[in-house]
This record gives C-alpha cells, sequence and structure tokens, in this order.
C-alpha cells in the first residue's frame, strides 16, 4: 500500500487549456484529491450582447481553437432556431460533412499526439520522430487530411467562414468533392494502420471501471454528431430521451466548495460526455465498418472505463470517414449550387446543440428586434466532463494506493486519466453562477 | 550549429494558433524539425525546461496581473519573443469585453467577486514585456509563420504587409463584399492573411487588426451609407478584433 504521496502537477500538458491535478495522501489516508482548473475566464457570453446576429457564430467560434467547427455550428444552429431559420438539405449535409471533418481532425490529434506518447513510454510526439517515424509522419498526414477536408467546406478549421446563419456562405464545386472523395479513399491504407497501432497498444490502457451516466445527442436515423435529442443511458443500458430546450434540467449546473468550475449531473452524482458517451448512446447507429473496428479494438457498449475514451475516438474516425463518403457521394448526386441565405422570419429566443469531439455542446440567445444579441449562455463539454473526472480521481485514487504505487505511478495514471477525456479547458470558459436575461 | 531553441507559451486565449501548426503535414514540419529544436510547448509535449530560449512564440492575451510575472520570465529567458495570433499582438477578440463593465457580472453573478475570477481589460502581451515581431490573426496565417521563421533562421527581418486587406482581394479577383449587399472591414484591415474571408462568402472583421493610420470615420460613414448600418452600430462594429487600436486612435 502506497503511505505517502505529494502530487502537485500544474497545468497538465498534453491537453487544450489549463488544468492542475492535486492529491495529498497520508498514512495511506487520502487527505485532498483535486481537479483543479484555472483557466483564465473569457467572458464570451458577455462578449455577445449588442453584436448583430451575423458576427456572433463568428466570435463564439474563437472560444475554441480546436472545437471551432463545433462552436460555429452551435452557434448557427442556435440562431436560427432564433430567428426561425429552416436551411436546405444542401446546406444540412455539408454542414454534417464539416463536422465529421472536425471530429476526425480533433481524434487524430488527441490519438496520435496527445495519448499516444503515453502509450508508447514517450514524453511527447518530438522524441517518437526518431523511435516512431512512421507513427508520427501517418499522423501528420491525417491531420493534414482532416485540415483539407475541413477547409473545403468551411475555408479553415480553426474558425471556419462559410458556416452562417441561413445557410453555407460559400459551397464547393463538385469536382472539389469529387477529390475530397478520392482523398478519402486513398487514406484508409492510413486509416487502417492507425487502427493496428491502437490495437497494438491497447494492452496499455489502465484497467479501471466506474460504471457513470452517459449522455449525448441521438437521433433515429444516425450517429446523432450534429443533430438530435439529448439522450441518457446508465450503466444497466436504461435510456431517456430530452428535448434540447430543456438542456438545464439535463445539466442542472451547481457549486461545490472544493472547484470553482462549475459542475453538472443529471441522474447520478455525475455523468460524461464525449466519443465514449455518444458510442454508448449510439453503438446501433455506428456505421458497419466502424462497428468492425470497435470488435476488433474489444470495446463495445456499455463500456465504462473511462481511458476507453481514445479507444471510441478511434472507433469514431473510421464512421466519420465512411459517413463522409456517403455524404459525398449524396451531394455529388444531387449536384451542388451556391444558395441564397435563408433570412429569418422573426425575432427571438432559441437553444442549439450539436456534438464537438469532446461531447454534447449547448448555446442559447435571444436576439431584439434589430437582430442585436441581447443574451448568451453556452454550456461546453469539458465542463460537463469536470465532475465526472473528479468522481473517477475519488475511486481511482484509493485503488492506486491499494495497488501500492509509487508516486510517479499515481501522477502518471492521473494525468492519463484526464488526458483521455481530451479536455478543452479553454472552452469551459464559465465556471459560476450564469444569469440568463430574457 | 545547434539548432535554434523554439518554445511555445499560452495565456489567455483558444489555443488555436498552436493547433495551425499541426496542419502543415508531414513534408512541411518534419522539414522544420530539422532546423529549429522545439523544448517546450505545453499543449503538445511535457517536457519543460528553464533553459534559455531562441525564439518564444506567445499566444493569448494579457488579461490578468498574475500572468505578468511568467511573461516576465519568458522574456528573460527569450532571445527573440514573437507575439503568436491576434490576442497576443492586439488584444484579439478578448478586447471585446473592454468596453463594458458588468461582464464578470453577466457572465458569474453573485461569484463575480471571486478572487479566481480576476480579469482586467484584455491587452497585447507588449503591454507587459518587449515583443520584437508579430505574427497576426485569428488566427494566424501559418504560411506567414514559416516565412517569419525562415527569415530569422537566416538572419533576415521579416516582412509584414502594412496595406489593407482590399489589395489582396483585388489580388484573387474577390467580388467586393458592399457589391454583394454585405459590409466589410478590409479598408482598414492589415492584409497577410490573403484574403480568405470575402473569398468564402464572410466580411473582413479585420482579425489582423488596422493598418497603420486607419481612416475609422471614412469607415462608419461607409457602414452606413453603403451598408446600411445603425450609426449606433458603424461606431462598434470596430470593436470586435480592434477595440483596443480604436481605444488608442481616439
Amino acid at each position: 500500500m502506497t503511505t505517502t504521496a505529494r502530487i502537485r502537477v500544474d497545468h497538465v500538458t498534453r491537453v487544450e487549456g489549463h488544468g492542475n491535478i492535486v492529491v495529498n495522501v497520508t498514512g495511506g489516508v487520502v487527505e485532498k484529491c483535486e481537479w483543479q482548473v484555472p483557466e483564465a475566464p473569457r467572458f464570451f457570453e458577455s462578449m455577445v450582447r449588442g453584436r448583430h446576429y451575423s458576427e456572433v457564430a463568428r466570435i463564439t467560434s474563437r472560444i475554441c481553437g480546436i472545437c471551432a467547427i463545433g462552436h460555429t455550428l452551435a452557434s448557427v444552429k442556435t440562431t436560427e432556431n432564433a430567428l426561425g431559420i429552416a436551411v436546405s438539405q444542401q446546406s444540412w449535409k455539408f454542414r454534417e460533412l464539416i463536422k465529421h471533418a472536425e471530429n476526425f481532425d480533433s481524434h487524430v490529434l488527441h490519438i496520435n499526439i496527445l495519448v499516444a506518447p503515453d502509450l508508447l513510454g514517450a514524453p511527447s510526439v518530438f522524441p517518437l520522430v526518431a523511435t516512431h517515424a512512421d507513427v508520427v509522419a501517418r499522423a501528420l498526414r491525417l491531420k493534414r487530411l482532416a485540415h483539407e477536408w475541413g477547409s473545403l467546406i468551411g475555408g479553415r478549421t480553426t474558425h471556419p467562414m462559410a458556416i452562417v446563419p441561413g445557410g453555407m456562405a460559400a459551397v464547393p464545386t463538385t469536382k472539389e468533392l469529387k477529390k475530397l472523395k478520392e482523398q478519402l479513399l486513398a487514406a484508409v491504407p492510413d486509416l487502417e494502420a492507425a487502427v493496428a497501432t491502437v490495437k497494438a497498444l491497447a494492452p496499455n490502457v489502465p484497467a479501471f471501471d466506474r460504471p457513470t451516466e452517459y449522455l449525448a445527442l441521438s437521433n433515429d436515423k444516425d450517429y446523432g454528431l450534429y443533430d438530435g435529442l439529448i439522450q441518457s443511458v446508465l450503466p444497466d443500458g436504461t435510456k431517456q430521451r430530452y428535448a434540447v430546450e430543456d438542456y438545464r434540467k439535463v445539466t442542472n449546473e451547481f457549486v461545490v466548495p472544493q472547484s470553482t468550475a462549475k459542475y453538472t449531473k443529471n441522474k447520478l452524482s455525475s455523468y460524461a460526455a464525449g466519443a465514449l458517451a455518444r458510442f454508448n448512446n449510439n453503438y446501433d447507429k455506428l456505421h458497419p465498418e466502424a462497428k468492425k473496428v470497435a470488435e476488433e479494438l474489444g470495446i463495445q457498449p456499455i463500456c465504462t472505463n473511462p481511458y476507453m475514451n481514445t479507444v471510441a475516438q478511434v472507433v469514431e474516425i473510421v464512421s466519420d470517414v465512411y459517413e463522409s463518403l456517403r455524404l459525398l457521394d449524396e451531394l455529388i448526386d444531387a449536384g451542388v449550387r451556391l444558395e441564397p441565405l435563408v433570412p429569418p422570419t422573426k425575432y427571438g429566443g432559441g437553444v442549439g446543440a450539436t456534438e464537438v469531439p469532446r461531447g454534447i455542446l449547448f448555446h442559447e440567445y435571444s436576439y431584439d428586434e434589430e437582430g442585436m444579441c441581447r443574451s448568451a449562455n453556452c454550456v461546453i463539454p469539458t465542463n460537463q466532463n469536470h465532475n465526472n473526472i473528479q468522481h473517477d480521481f475519488n475511486e481511482l485514487v484509493p485503488q492506486l494506493i491499494e495497488q501500492d504505487k509509487s508516486e510517479k505511478e499515481m501522477e502518471l495514471a492521473l494525468e492519463m486519466l484526464v488526458r483521455s477525456y481530451d479536455p478543452c479547458i479553454s472552452c469551459s470558459t464559465h465556471y459560476l453562477d450564469v444569469k440568463f436575461v430574457r | 550549429m545547434s539548432k535554434p531553441k523554439v518554445a511555445f507559451f499560452d495565456f489567455t486565449c483558444c489555443e488555436g494558433c498552436q493547433i495551425e501548426f499541426t496542419n502543415y503535414g508531414d513534408a512541411t514540419f518534419l522539414e522544420l524539425l530539422k532546423h529549429v529544436d522545439v523544448v517546450e510547448f505545453r499543449e503538445a509535449m511535457s517536457e519543460k525546461t528553464t533553459d534559455p530560449i531562441d525564439i518564444a512564440f506567445v499566444e493569448g492575451s494579457f488579461s490578468r496581473e498574475a500572468d505578468r510575472a511568467r511573461l516576465e520570465s519568458i522574456r528573460e529567458r527569450a532571445g527573440i519573443v514573437i507575439a503568436y495570433g491576434e490576442c497576443a499582438t492586439t488584444g484579439g477578440i478578448n478586447a471585446l469585453k473592454n468596453h463594458q463593465t458588468d461582464y464578470k457580472e453577466f457572465v458569474y453573478g453573485d461569484a463575480a467577486q471571486q478572487p479566481q475570477l480576476a480579469s482586467q481589460k484584455a491587452l497585447p502581451i507588449s503591454a507587459a514585456i518587449k515583443v520584437d515581431y508579430n505574427a497576426y490573426g485569428c488566427p494566424v496565417n501559418k504560411y506567414e509563420v514559416l516565412q517569419i521563421v525562415f527569415h530569422l533562421l537566416h538572419g533576415k527581418e521579416p516582412v509584414i504587409p502594412n496595406y489593407p486587406v482590399c489589395v489582396e482581394c483585388k489580388r484573387r479577383e474577390t467580388v467586393c463584399r458592399f457589391d454583394e449587399g454585405d459590409y466589410c472591414m478590409g479598408m482598414v484591415a492589415r492584409a497577410g492573411c490573403t484574403a480568405p474571408c470575402p473569398a468564402f462568402g464572410i466580411p473582413c472583421e479585420a482579425c489582423r487588426g488596422f493598418v497603420d493610420q486607419p481612416n475609422v470615420r471614412a469607415l462608419e460613414k461607409v457602414l452606413v451609407e453603403r451598408a446600411g448600418f445603425s450609426q449606433k452600430r458603424a461606431a462598434e462594429k470596430a470593436l470586435m478584433f480592434t477595440a483596443n487600436e480604436l481605444e488608442a486612435l481616439s
């Protein structure tokens, strides 16, 4: 049994944004065990007040450099709900396509650049350039593919341009879509090699199970990445759906004394969002090729090991490629044209949600008669995961003590746990009470 | 000769400009690593250093007094400091709250006065330390960043454009946003991005800041007369990415 440990990790590395781990163990007793978030607050909900509806998504996109596409999509969907705008089928498909690009992009980065060094016993990807040149080159190729895929639809991936309220401000040509299809098909060997690498490293994924509630968007048609109702699944498989407008009743944000970060919970003491939550909720809707990979990697619903989130991400990148090939065929067959933007039919309030790489994202706005934003609220996936990470810590630390782990081993296990959630802390910009003015 | 040591640091920002570094593809990125040694980059690596650094890329705004000491220590260790991305060069989008007085209460309600939520005006990092070069943009133009690095590796001064975005739209033959019934900030915005936004059907929002001596009065006039903005909206337009520069002009 470990008797004494003093762990203090200021600014966990290989995550987006700033988070700290603090654990004190004395005489085998856990005195302190905290996941802390010292990120500089940024006040986006205040910033968008007084801005025109056409600008709001361009501002909220800047909440996050990794999920900029997701924040843009959640924002335009919310604005469209508030202004009574229904976009065309073509716009919907382009948005689904860029959603897959973002999911693929972010997961490729997380699996290969942020997590792989842990599984290969390296401090970062840079030493791997010498020792695992093929793995690094493949990761960079896949990352570049994702960048070109998203940029073709959105203009760029960090703060995309073409996604605007009312539709798409620009669309690629059929010829460009055909070229993207070829690129995706050409990437299949790289994708298969990436799956094989993760499969080989799977025994290095720590064994730790903590059943919790899993929350994700869900619909009857597809995997629910772009749109759906809120769905919860419990460890026993019980599912329940909620309207997106009821997000406050599901997220139940609350403040706890040991953390400045706002916590969320629904049916249990905490819930998880992200790839594993989507996998557990929507496994039935996964593309057959992705299901095959899930089987190969030994993951099945309901998976309760949070470290397996990274494996669920691997399953999702396979799904992203095959679902996008389907969308590309549909768009190419229908023929693409630049459509005029759908104008507002009313001015009022609305809620919107989409799945971003780290989980379910909610935006809510209200607009005045001039189309200027009056108020805003954003509930971000990483914020929804903070409480679940803390609960994982509470259960994992005593287990590590029991297993007689050294301080260094404990520290690595906790860092790896945090990293497995792929937290995006600069996103989770509001931690305490949010005032909402209608 | 040993390779120059390069490090990345982040303050108040979305870290999207650091992400741009992962978008070059394998050929460019691996070639770049032949010429520089990345010694610290928290978002991507666990290694840290206290040794001197040749080039420090600093992303994010200076928005908390508590961050001043860390900025100063980076300055002391670094031969060259590059303000990396718009948050660092001008304050960027973070400065959109600078004109508001109630932003903390609006977002955090009763808890607004808690110390961890301390925040001041979002400022460029040059408000705290000396900056040698600016990589403008939200996000940065990753190819311009390569140019800056190449110039520095060859001992040359990087060339940063100081003409408006309109020049770049003309160069790529993009139809003016005003002619499409939209608005635009391109005539006062610093070029160097190659004007991708108007080419993708949206206005330039001046995310690289103003050119030197921008005619802001003329901008407001054009926004009212050609884009149909109210006087108030026209006057507040430039708060989005250029709030600090606008304040410096008045």
